[in-house]
């Protein structure tokens, strides 16, 4: 992959670094807890891009991968387990003498045994892989219209369970989650004391995540990709397992949102079910469109304007009106994304023959 | 399971589906003519009932459900003509958002001028304890009216679409859009037209089904998903298999209360949903080769 | 020794029998042509082959193994290439990219290796490119490597769409009306293409209007009619077929 290529992953930590310094400089330190929320759901943000502008495929249910990664998560490491132990159970007892459980005091001083938050993180991934591999299989046959019904479809189907289920809280979802400690001295969770060191992990995330991005939109499986955007029988003819490539797609996607939704419920301390909301689904699938969809510098930026202005509550309680305004007027006017607006493509021609002449 | 429970299930089912049906038609009027699914159609049935509930205390009721439908009906031309009738051949993606953003708006507004409680329109005839005695179960008038206007909504509909000149026009519009304008058919008016009737007819079922379900600011985008399934249950385009198909699901969820509870009556519909789109996207009584020739 | 073998292959649309009983051979390195009016069923027999379509009944035969019923996908990494007759070019994508998606059953860089960039991906990348250029040079048109495909010319289009199929190194090629849209000078030059294609030891299955294109390059043509097969043989026997005579020229009668 050529070097110009890493020149804009360069940028953005300069980017990353600058800001977090900037706000050491201005005394508003306390923005990085928002910027933090921001990098996570980008994580989502440049998932969703790769299927929806790579692959070509709507999921307006994305948000109920990142409930999935987040619950899962969140249950695991608030479930007390401590009974069961006592009880014998064969699990547990397994689990405990490998290590594998965290034993702590709660408020109380009474013992509190839960799941360690790198084997429920784990886990959470693996059950959202698994559930977007076997949603994903009937539901990428389908295209258009009916694709954004489905998927919208089983984002609302999340949201139910969540919602109607015990042991995810129910309306008042989980709270309380542990911090996860990913390496000594390296932990993501609220306390103040650690913004830094949070802001930089959950960009660093993103930095990762946009490095396996950009190497597989350069890859020969990110031209099959963009071949079954552009036309998938061709592609089809051509020797692409189109329906594999698809799924696969979305599952990395899907994986992308369930990290996402881990880290973030840590880091937070915890979830509700808005998270798995239809309207957090529209606003992924907005910022990716508004971004232009094959173009994920835009998608990340936009993401993070919009984003982090709504987080900031900067919208009030017009938040959600802001984002369909913003919807429509946008796919209204500048249907190929922001940053594919005619007038750039004038302003750089304009450059570029003032430079020659 | 008792005959009166059966029969009170039987017209729940028969109430929800009917209007699910009519919410369905409103789909397939505005996807025969354009191609698109207007996913702010349930927005439509919130704002009939919402804006009549306001005119109620200033009117008679039967004027305030007339303005009330008269107004949403202006105001799906007004989306049309803002929104959707100066675009060229927008992709399916890009229309999808569209409406979305307009629904978002819709409700968003509503959420601004009514608040987030939850209303209701006066009870036809009668209170909300008045019954009727059919086949031995209690049933409320206000089904009887939901029903019957309903019902006269469908048949005048078909009448419409089959023998007046304009319903002539629109149903020539969505066979052949282009032929249409070659014999003098101006498709645009055609389209603004498809967008009012939808809201018309959206708004009076949600009028006449106020009383029993109450109104609420985000009460739209349950009913257009509930609306778009039955519409892929029937057949995307179908609005008479609509009909049907309202009836299907309306029953299938009010008989589901006695197995499932409460909290996942919704998932019932979305997993109807996701079976008809898995299994037979072209509806029950679709055929997958018309529905393969035309363009979603 | 037939490389293809195409038996009694039947597609209907609705009412349109579009494809009707079809059989025919095709032998290895022979340059075979299906000819026959509009509407007679020779895109649609195409699709068939490539399985784009799906066969009502009838069996396709390559190299004696059945391909009738697999993906497109499958029947590409058999060794079967096709072009289209509109033109099906990736949009977004320059001619080079266009070929490189051409050489896929060729090279093997999965998502994790692509994901990570691994160094095997670089020499397989290195190796994707390359060929793909020769081809782009074989077709004379290297020079528009980093244009973007669709905004070509047509006829330099159409060549792009023949690298992208030779890029898979086929043993068969499926041509679909490849001298649609080009002038005399043009379609001298594919016949020319053709040949070359042929010498290179690929069989070459062509649809076609263009008689004085068919009957310079085909060792066989097949006519086709609503559908039917009315006629198989030599360019000769087939110019004098009196049935073939009328179903393009009509009755003696007015």
């Amino acid at each position: 992959m050529a070097v110009k290529n890493y020149l804009s992953v360069l940028i953005l930590i300069a980017v990353v670094v600058f800001i977090q310094l900037a706000t050491k400089a201005t005394d508003t330190s306390y923005y990085l807890t928002q910027l933090t929320m921001t990098g996570y759901y980008s994580l989502v943000i440049i998932g969703l891009c790769l299927v929806m502008g790579y692959a070509g495929q709507i999921s307006l249910g994305h948000a109920g991968f990142f409930a999935i990664g987040g619950y899962t998560s969140g249950a695991l490491t608030t479930y007390n387990l401590t009974l069961l132990l006592e009880q014998g159970n064969g699990l547990v007892s397994f689990l405990s003498d490998k290590g594998l459980l965290i034993s702590t005091l709660d408020l109380y001083g009474e013992a509190v045994l839960y799941v360690n938050p790198w084997l429920a993180a784990i886990l959470a991934v693996i059950l959202t892989a698994c559930i977007a591999f076997f949603i994903g299989i009937p539901v990428l046959k389908l295209k258009g219209h009916y694709l954004a019904m489905a998927t919208l479809g089983f984002g609302i189907i999340i949201f139910r369970v969540v919602l109607a289920t015990e042991i995810f809280g129910e309306a008042d979802g989980i709270s309380e989650i542990p911090g996860f400690t990913l390496f000594p001295g390296v932990c993501i969770n609220g306390d103040f004391g650690n913004r830094v060191m949070n802001y930089y992990i959950a960009w660093g995330l993103v930095l990762i995540g946009v490095i396996l991005l950009l190497n597989l939109i350069h890859s020969r499986v990110g031209r099959a990709l963009r071949a079954i955007h552009g036309a998938e029988d061709a592609a089809n003819a051509m020797g692409v397992n189109t329906s594999r490539y698809k799924l696969y797609t979305f599952v990395i996607s899907a994986v992308f949102a369930a990290v996402a939704g881990i880290f973030l419920t840590h880091y937070n301390g915890g979830i509700g079910p808005s998270e798995a909301g239809i309207m957090k689904s529209v606003r992924y699938v907005a910022i990716v469109a508004i971004g232009g969809m094959a173009c994920m510098w835009g998608a990340l930026t936009m993401g993070v304007l919009l984003n982090f202005m709504s987080l900031r509550g900067m919208f009030g309680s017009y938040d959600d009106a802001v984002f369909g305004a913003i919807m429509i007027i946008i796919m209204l006017f500048a249907p190929n994304g922001l940053l594919n607006l005619p007038v750039w493509q004038k302003i750089s021609k304009s450059i570029a023959g003032k430079e020659k002449g | 399971m008792t005959t009166e429970l059966f029969t009170q299930y039987l017209f729940a089912g028969i109430t929800y589906g009917i209007i699910y049906a009519i919410v369905a038609i409103g789909f397939n009027i505005i996807y025969n003519t354009t191609g698109i699914i207007n996913f702010a159609q349930g927005e439509f049935v919130m704002l009939g009932g919402m804006i009549s509930i306001s005119l109620n205390p200033l009117m008679p009721l039967p004027l305030a459900i007339g303005f009330a439908v008269l107004l949403t009906t202006l105001i799906g031309a007004l989306i049309e003509m803002i929104f959707i009738r100066w675009l060229v051949h927008p992709s399916v993606l890009r229309m999808i958002i569209i409406t979305i953003g307009i629904s978002i708006l819709i409700r968003e507004v509503a959420l601004h001028i009514w608040g987030e409680g939850v209303r209701s329109l006066p009870y036809f005839y009668g209170n909300e304890i008045s019954s009727i005695n059919i086949l031995g179960t209690h049933v409320s008038p206000q089904v009887l009216w939901v029903v019957g206007i309903c019902s006269v909504i469908v048949a005048l509909l078909s009448l419409f679409f089959k023998f007046t000149p304009l319903g002539q026009e629109m149903r020539a519009c969505s066979a052949n859009r282009l032929a249409a304008t070659l014999c003098g058919i101006n498709a645009k008016n055609m389209v603004t037209l498809s967008f009012m009737l939808s809201a018309g007819i959206g708004a009076l079922a949600g009028c006449v089904v106020s009383p029993i379900t109450y109104t609420q600011y985000d009460c739209g985008t349950g009913l257009a998903i509930k609306g778009f399934t039955v519409a892929v249950l029937g057949g995307l385009g179908n609005s008479m298999a609509a009909v049907a198909a309202g009836l299907l699901l309306g029953i299938l969820e009010a008989f589901s209360i006695h197995i499932v509870p409460l909290a996942f009556q919704d998932a019932i519909s979305i997993s109807i949903l996701l079976l008809i789109l898995f299994i037979r996207p072209h509806g029950l009584f679709g055929s997958s080769e018309a529905a393969g020739l035309k363009e979603f | 020794m037939a490389l293809l073998e195409i038996q009694k292959l039947n597609r209907r649309f609705g009412g349109l029998h579009a494809v009707n009983n079809v059989s025919f051979n095709l032998d290895q390195g022979m340059i075979k042509a299906v000819i026959g009016p509009n509407g007679a069923g020779k895109t649609t027999l195409f699709n068939l082959i490539s399985g784009n379509l799906p066969a009502n009944s009838g069996s396709v035969f390559f190299d004696k193994q059945p391909i009738h019923g697999l993906k497109p996908f499958q029947i590409a990494r058999c060794g079967i290439s096709r072009t289209y007759q509109n033109i099906k070019l990736f949009p977004g994508m320059t001619a080079l990219e266009n070929v490189m998606v051409g050489r896929h059953v060729r090279s093997k860089a999965g998502f994790l290796s692509g994901m990570l960039n691994l160094p095997s991906c670089w020499s397989e990348e290195k190796e994707i490119r390359k060929k793909s250029l020769e081809l782009l040079e074989l077709l004379d048109i290297a020079e528009f490597a980093d244009t973007e495909a669709l905004s070509l010319a047509f006829g330099q289009q159409r060549a792009v769409e023949f690298a992208r199929a030779l890029a898979s190194e086929p043993k068969i090629l499926l041509l679909d009306e490849p001298a649609a849209g080009l002038n005399i000078y043009e379609t001298a030059e594919i016949a020319r293409l053709i040949i070359k294609i042929q010498n290179r030891d690929i069989t070459v299955l062509l649809v076609e209007h263009d008689m004085s294109l068919v009957m310079d390059i085909s060792d066989e043509i097949v006519v086709l009619s609503f559908g039917e097969k009315i006629a198989e043989g030599l360019p000769a026997e087939i110019q004098k077929n009196k049935e073939v005579i009328q179903i393009y020229l009509g009755d003696d009668d007015a």
